[in-house]
């Protein structure tokens, strides 16, 4: 039935090649331009809420240096009646260590929306080198837990991440104190304690965060081997750093066991607010732009189809003297419509897949992120299912109004206009 | 012998740019095998009333009855259906579809009706176009044929499917006197030896003469 319809539409398109050409094109300019935005945005979203998001825990727990709130004062005077004024009130002295930490991992690993959660032991040091004495800091951590839950193997640039497990005065050295004291692979570097007791550590790993004020100072060693520099029992953990299997769980959690336990909790939407909103902010854009694009390409469309049926005036009157019906001819238009959007969303989703193979290969080199070495594309199917289904969508609206103004076209006027 | 058209009393107006009566009181009819030529001044509203016959204008009072069937209630899809299967059309400006093939264009009413496959209906086509003496052309694009050639077409196109009427808004009319001769020469064939109606509005008095009947038109009326 639909057989002569599409074989008339066939020999117009095919007849206006130029026309078709150009139609298609508009319409493939736009996919390909949804598709490489879309990709290359999200692409880079992923890769800087890597940056931040999956390194950074969803909550930090910690002790809190604060000012009590209820002074000593307060508790003889009534409130009622007496004005009490306390100037220059200093927090109360605290230790750094976490009081029962042991105990509430066990706890927090229990709880189902937990990921996970690891130990860590800061003890400030001084790396020696010669005559100089260098400020810095070193944490001990549960390697593993943090490869797994911190992607924390990203970070190392040489070396292997497990020689913390294999040898106790294994260290994984920032890329800052290790270029500052000319220290590499293999080498030893002293540090002392805050106690003047000095210890002798080999470099199993150099790891570079991307932020200077860490990589200067900061320095990895095995939670075991950070309690003897400072010291302190295996029972000694100054923080602890939580990971979910949701970041929105982030804040009623954190509430949770600052309720729970005598500690602060820092949840990520607190210490990283503004990074949210980029990462959104960013991703509207790209709509935005990739649908500008489409709509533009829309308007192509709707420009070329009304120009066909003004040319083809005549050839729609005769359809219609010879007995085809306003129907016939309205499913000619559209069926040439989508196959405009047909032929230039496919070559679109083809252009747009060969500019982000492009932009894939193309060298990106960034120090906060050393194992990246290329820009990010994000290869999600559902741009190229949705670039192809919006390309029919509008060339399909794009093409109703001219094949609608086609269907109503009276033959008489245009037979007795000649 | 039956009449295969048949009118009454159709009353036509145009509204614009003023209410304007082109066809009063018109009733006619045409009969099986009869060769009727409708003659006039511009004007006259001859072409108003083969438009109207035809069932592409659908705007009017009064009845229309063609093959039996009263036309004026149908709808426009039906009155498509109509033209497709018992009205051949012939107009004055051959009107083929210039990208097609000839064939193609022959081809495509009987395509529409489906009444046969493709295969037959291209033999159909190669027939009539055989009956036209346009064989040869069938392969060619028809904005590539002569004007005389292109009317030929467009009469091999009407009969594709084997229509009851044929009806001509002066075919001849842009045709030189050979031409002219030659198209009057296959009408009248068509309508002797394969029985169709025709039904032809010219100028021309020489090819009226020629015909069955005249009906003469003046001011909207038929005058004889």
């Amino acid at each position: 039935m639909f057989k002569h319809i599409i074989d008339i539409s066939k020999t117009h398109l095919l007849s206006k090649k130029k026309q078709t050409i150009i139609a298609s094109l508009g319409v493939t300019f736009g996919i390909s331009m949804f598709i490489v935005m879309m990709s290359f945005m999200t692409g880079l979203n992923q890769l800087l809420d890597g940056l931040v998001l999956n390194r950074t825990p969803h909550i930090q727990i910690y002790n809190k240096t604060e000012a009590s709130e209820t002074q000593p004062v307060d508790r003889f005077l009534d409130a009622s009646d007496q004005l009490s004024h306390t100037h220059s009130i200093r927090p109360k002295r605290r230790l750094l260590r976490i009081h029962n930490a042991l105990p509430i991992i066990s706890e927090l690993r229990a709880n189902e929306k937990v990921k996970g959660a690891t130990p860590q032991a800061t003890s400030k040091v001084f790396y020696l080198a010669g005559s100089n004495n260098l400020n810095g800091i070193i944490n001990g951590i549960e390697v593993q837990e943090e490869v797994r839950l911190f992607n924390f193997k990203d970070y190392i640039v040489e070396g292997d991440v497990n020689c913390l497990l294999k040898k106790k005065n294994n260290t994984l050295i920032g890329s800052g104190i290790a270029k500052k004291l000319s220290l590499s692979l293999g080498d030893k570097v002293q540090v002392m304690n805050t106690e003047g007791t000095i210890f002798t550590l080999e470099i199993g790993g150099i790891f570079q965060s991307g932020l200077a004020d860490v990589d200067d100072v900061q320095s990895y060693v095995s939670l075991k081997m950070a309690q003897q520099l400072l010291g302190a029992g295996t029972n000694y953990i100054s923080r602890i750093h939580v990971k979910l299997h949701d970041i929105e769980d982030a804040v009623p959690v954190s509430e949770l066991i600052e309720n729970l336990y005598d500690v602060k909790a820092l949840d990520i939407n607190t210490a990283n607010a503004q990074f949210d909103t980029g990462s959104d902010i960013r991703t509207l854009i790209s709509y935005a732009v990739s649908i500008t694009l489409l709509i533009v390409a829309a308007f192509g469309i709707y420009n070329i189809l009304n120009m066909f049926i003004y040319e083809k005036m005549n050839d729609i009157a005769i359809l219609k003297a010879t007995g085809f019906t306003g129907q016939d001819v309205m499913y000619i238009f559209i069926f040439q419509a989508l196959m405009i959007g047909l032929i230039g969303g496919i070559l679109g989703l083809g252009v747009g897949y060969g500019i982000s193979a492009i932009i894939d290969n193309v060298p990106f080199n960034t120090e906060a992120l050393p194992t990246i070495k290329t820009y990010p594309i994000n290869y999600d199917p559902y741009f190229y299912i949705g670039g192809i289904s919006f390309a029919l969508i509008t060339t399909f609206l794009a093409g109703y109004l001219p094949a609608k103004k086609a269907q109503n076209i009276d033959p008489v006027e245009i037979i007795r206009g000649q | 012998m039956e009449n295969i058209l048949e009118t009454k009393n159709i009353n036509k107006y145009f509204l614009d740019p003023v209410k304007f009566h082109v066809l009063k009181n018109i009733s006619m009819q045409l009969k099986h095998k009869e060769f009727v030529s409708i003659m006039g001044k511009s004007g006259c509203g001859k072409s108003t009333l083969l438009y109207i016959l035809s069932t592409m204008d659908s705007d009017y009072d009064g009845e229309l009855i063609i093959d039996g069937q009263d036309m004026s209630h149908l709808s426009r899809n039906e009155l498509a259906r109509v033209r497709n299967e018992k009205i051949g059309f012939i107009f004055q400006f051959h009107y083929l579809l210039p990208e097609f093939s000839v064939l193609k264009n022959v081809m495509l009413p009987a395509l529409k009706l489906g009444r046969y496959d493709e295969a037959t209906i291209k033999k159909k086509a190669y027939e009539k176009l055989e009956l036209l003496d346009v064989l040869d052309q069938a392969h060619k694009k028809a904005s590539r044929i002569s004007g005389g050639q292109k009317q030929r077409v467009s009469i091999a196109r009407s009969l594709i499917n084997d229509p009851k009427v044929i009806m001509g808004d002066e075919p001849t009319g842009n045709l030189d006197s050979k031409n002219a001769e030659n198209v009057f020469n296959v009408l009248r064939e068509l309508s002797h030896i394969h029985e169709m109606s025709m039904l032809i509005v010219t100028h021309d008095l020489d090819f009226a003469k020629k015909t069955d009947r005249i009906i003469e038109m003046g001011d909207g009326s038929i005058l004889s």
